[in-house]
């Protein structure tokens, strides 16, 4: 298959349409901008809808609709905008409407910076809004992966029929790498026979809703929802594993991030280390399996985020506190450095082989 | 025998749960109405928004989507984009349209989105107990404005339809009112009309219709009328702000 | 040839940074590398300052960011300040010495001053200073073959700027000879 050279953000846009999404609702944000850019030049051409929103808000509440109808439908933004999006993620769990999201991260809190950052981490994983809900996380760390959870994150949100959320940030968002496309689409999207899409008269009607001032109809529904999260978090949980079937400190990183780890694991064991890495593909559900798989062998752990420390209390929990866990992060939009996470390794290890 | 009156079908036969003289269940019945006349039941699509009226999507027999409070407007575009042959109706309080949801409202408008909007205009927060509603009179009284509403400090009623009218992506902008035969036909007409805008792919109609709020307002569903007629009406004049197709006549 | 080079070029927004970036990246790929390309990005969009970091390997590329570039390609002083430390020993300096009035003062990598964007003008290359010193890289730290280097020049140039092309060629061809 041919390779072509794309930016992080447009390669979301090209998968997303190749995915069948033709309903994009946006709101300009830097570092996300290209992929509202790519929607609005790409979806005329597809007979798809782009629609500048007056508001993330607005945005994601369009895509509330949008999917009840019965369609696949996203939206894309930056940090402070997922903060807006947080209602609308919120009523869809609750209505239990599938669609994507997608957060390429900045610096936070507040307007923040507009470097990468992964400082979304609790945001996306707990939710973003208020309620006893999930949602799908996806971590793609390459263009290629973007562009592979695109289609995932659809069939995944179908399938379960929650929001998924494909959490990216600013450096994969900006770079390019070379990406190929799948000529048939791997995850064509369900029957959705629950849609509000008029029922023309042949079935009684459908109703999109979360409102249930029953307190005992409200719990039963919660319930059922976090049995269908038990079904995901049994069968979805993907991570990729690097050099760990022997390693003695385990390195757990997502994204941008896992891809500066991975260049540390890569020099520690040049010098005869025993240094493996832990990817999470899938934030929720975490990868709490393949953390549990090394514990076989490792004697301790470091997460390396672009945050204050915020998956870290997963990895704690993964492998149950069980051994040590420590941190290598920067934050405020700064990238840490392969030199610096090795340094960190040379501490933990004591500097021997 | 010759049915003379019935159930609309596009109304489930279910009890509803408002209160006693409230003019939501005229309102809902006029638009199931029209849905009937108009044949669109089967294809329609109609948006629930946060407020006493939330819990219309038991009461609409077409598909219901309710939507967070003041997005109704954003979760219509977004089914009428995914949808291009449906019909769509937002149903939306004053709270909802033209406090929370205020830029949702000016935008859909703007943008001419093909949706019908019905708003009821009762100047109160009903599903809360009676707050100030951004519609709410000077002078009122409600549960957070004790002493009355003073425009000082609470500012003033926002007149939807006569701002919505200045926007180019508006067809119909028109306030009509339930309380008596004749305005409940003129409201019906309004709402036929804002139907078959959509239809014929005009734009966006809102029929404001000025309802009232006994329990709140603290009166008899009688006196809740004639207060109607004697405050709400004069602050906000009935009639057509806007009709692209009166402007296609002349 | 080489198969492993991370190359940084910096300079003013404008002056082609990005593009010296893409053209190399795509010649990569033509050659079958795996590769990354990113760019700072922000508010300076024009006239600020602007880099990007190419990396060419034959693994998996991990950090796209690169702290200790191989190759160092700079088009105004603010870069040189910023980045000349940070080119390995026994790396490579390019400097167009048209926009950069200062030394490199690192004795421990090659440097070559080419005024680029004053030859560019001579030429009638006017504001392809950018694939003159691309050019001069090129035949100092060779990464692809000189096919692939131009069928990824051609790659980068979207079809309603095919009237670019020729220039752009001449400019690279340009830079070849001059180191």
């Amino acid at each position: 298959m041919e390779k072509i050279l794309m930016k992080g953000n447009e390669a979301l846009g090209e998968a997303a349409i190749r995915a069948g999404c033709r309903h994009f609702f946006g709101y300009p944000i830097t570092p996300q901008t290209e992929l509202a850019a790519y929607m609005s030049k790409m979806m005329p051409k597809v007979g798809g809808t782009y629609l500048q929103a007056e508001s993330e808000i607005a945005a994601v509440n369009m895509v509330l609709g949008a999917a009840a109808a019965g369609v696949r439908a996203m939206t894309s933004s930056s940090s402070p905008g997922v903060s807006l999006k947080g209602e609308g993620i919120s009523y869809m769990a609750g209505s239990d409407l599938p669609a994507l999201i997608i957060n390429v991260q900045r610096g936070g809190p507040g307007l923040g910076g507009i470097q990468p950052s992964q400082a979304d981490y609790w945001q996306a994983t707990r939710g973003g809004g208020h309620g006893d809900y999930h949602i799908l996380v996806l971590a793609p760390s390459t263009v290629q992966e973007m562009v592979d959870l695109v289609s995932l994150a659809f069939h995944l949100a179908e399938t379960y029929r929650m929001p998924a959320m494909l959490l990216a940030d600013g450096m994969l968002g900006q770079m390019m790498e070379p990406v190929s496309f799948d000529e048939t689409d791997k995850y064509p999207p369900l029957q959705k026979p629950w849609a509000a899409s008029g029922h023309g008269g042949k079935r009684p009607h459908n109703v999109i809703n979360s409102l249930y001032l029953t307190p005992q109809t409200l719990e039963n529904l919660v319930v059922e929802r976090y049995k269908r999260y038990e079904i995901a978090k049994e069968k979805e949980q993907r991570a990729e594993c690097f050099e760990t079937s022997d390693a003695e400190l385990v390195l757990v990183a997502y994204g941008a991030s896992a891809r500066v780890a991975r260049s540390a694991v890569m020099q520690a064991r040049q010098e005869g280390l025993k240094v493996g890495l832990v990817r999470p593909i899938t934030l929720w559900p975490f990868p709490e399996k393949a953390l549990k798989d090394t514990l076989s062998t490792a004697k301790g752990y470091l997460a390396v985020e672009m945050s204050m420390g915020q998956m870290i209390d997963d990895v704690k929990l993964a492998i149950e506190c069980q051994r040590p866990v420590e941190l290598c992060s920067r934050t405020g939009g700064m990238i840490p450095t392969p030199d610096e996470v090795l340094a960190k390794i040379h501490a933990m290890m004591g500097g021997k082989a | 025998m010759k049915t003379l009156f019935q159930r609309p079908h596009a109304l489930l036969p279910v009890p509803m749960h408002y209160c006693p003289g409230c003019t939501h269940g005229i309102v809902h019945r006029l638009v199931a109405e029209v849905l009937d006349e108009l044949g669109v039941e089967g294809r329609t699509i109609g948006v629930a928004s946060v407020g006493c009226s939330v819990m219309n999507y038991d009461y609409f027999g077409c598909d219901m989507v309710q939507a967070p409070h003041g997005r109704a407007p954003a979760v219509a575009t977004g089914i009428r984009r995914a949808l291009p042959g449906s019909v769509v109706f937002t149903y939306q309080g004053d709270g909802d349209l033209a406090a929370i949801g205020t830029a949702e409202t000016v935008h859909a408008a703007t943008r001419g989105e093909n949706i019908t909007v019905i708003f009821i205009n009762n100047a109160i927060y009903g599903m809360t107990g009676g707050q100030m509603a951004p519609t709410s009179l000077p002078g009122q009284v409600t549960q957070t404005t004790p002493y009355g509403r003073d425009v000082k400090t609470a500012g003033y009623p926002v007149r939807v339809c006569e701002m919505l009218s200045t926007l180019d992506g508006v067809a119909l902008a028109q306030r009509v009112t339930v309380d008596n035969i004749a305005h409940i036909r003129q409201a019906k007409a309004a709402i036929r009309k804002a139907f078959e805008n959509q239809l014929a792919g005009r734009g966006y109609s809102i029929v404001e219709v000025l309802s009232t709020c006994p329990t709140n307002w603290g009166m008899t569903p009688q006196e809740a009328l004639q207060g109607l007629r004697d405050k709400m009406i004069p602050y906000y004049p009935l009639g057509v702000y806007k009709d692209v197709t009166k402007e296609e006549q002349a | 040839m080489i198969k492993e080079l991370q190359t940084v070029f910096a300079g003013f927004g404008g002056q082609g940074i990005l593009f010296a970036g893409k053209v190399m990246a795509y010649a990569g790929m033509m050659e079958g590398r795996e590769l990354s390309w990113l760019p700072s990005y922000g508010p300076e969009m024009r006239g600020g300052t602007a880099n990007c970091s190419v990396c060419l390997s034959e693994k998996a590329i991990g950090s796209p960011l690169i702290v200790h570039p191989d190759a160092l390609v700079v088009m105004n002083r603010p870069s040189l300040e910023k980045f000349e430390d940070s080119v390995v020993p026994g790396g490579v300096i390019i400097v167009d010495s048209t926009m950069v009035d200062a030394p490199v003062t690192r004795k421990d990598v090659e440097v070559y001053s080419i005024p680029a964007s004053e030859l560019a003008d001579k030429k009638g290359l006017s504001g392809l200073a950018n694939m003159i010193l691309l050019g001069a890289l090129y035949h100092v730290r060779q990464f692809c073959t000189k096919e692939h280097l131009e069928e990824g020049l051609k790659k980068c140039i979207p079809a309603r700027k095919a009237h670019l092309a020729e220039g752009n060629r001449t400019a690279l061809q340009l830079g070849y000879s001059l180191v």
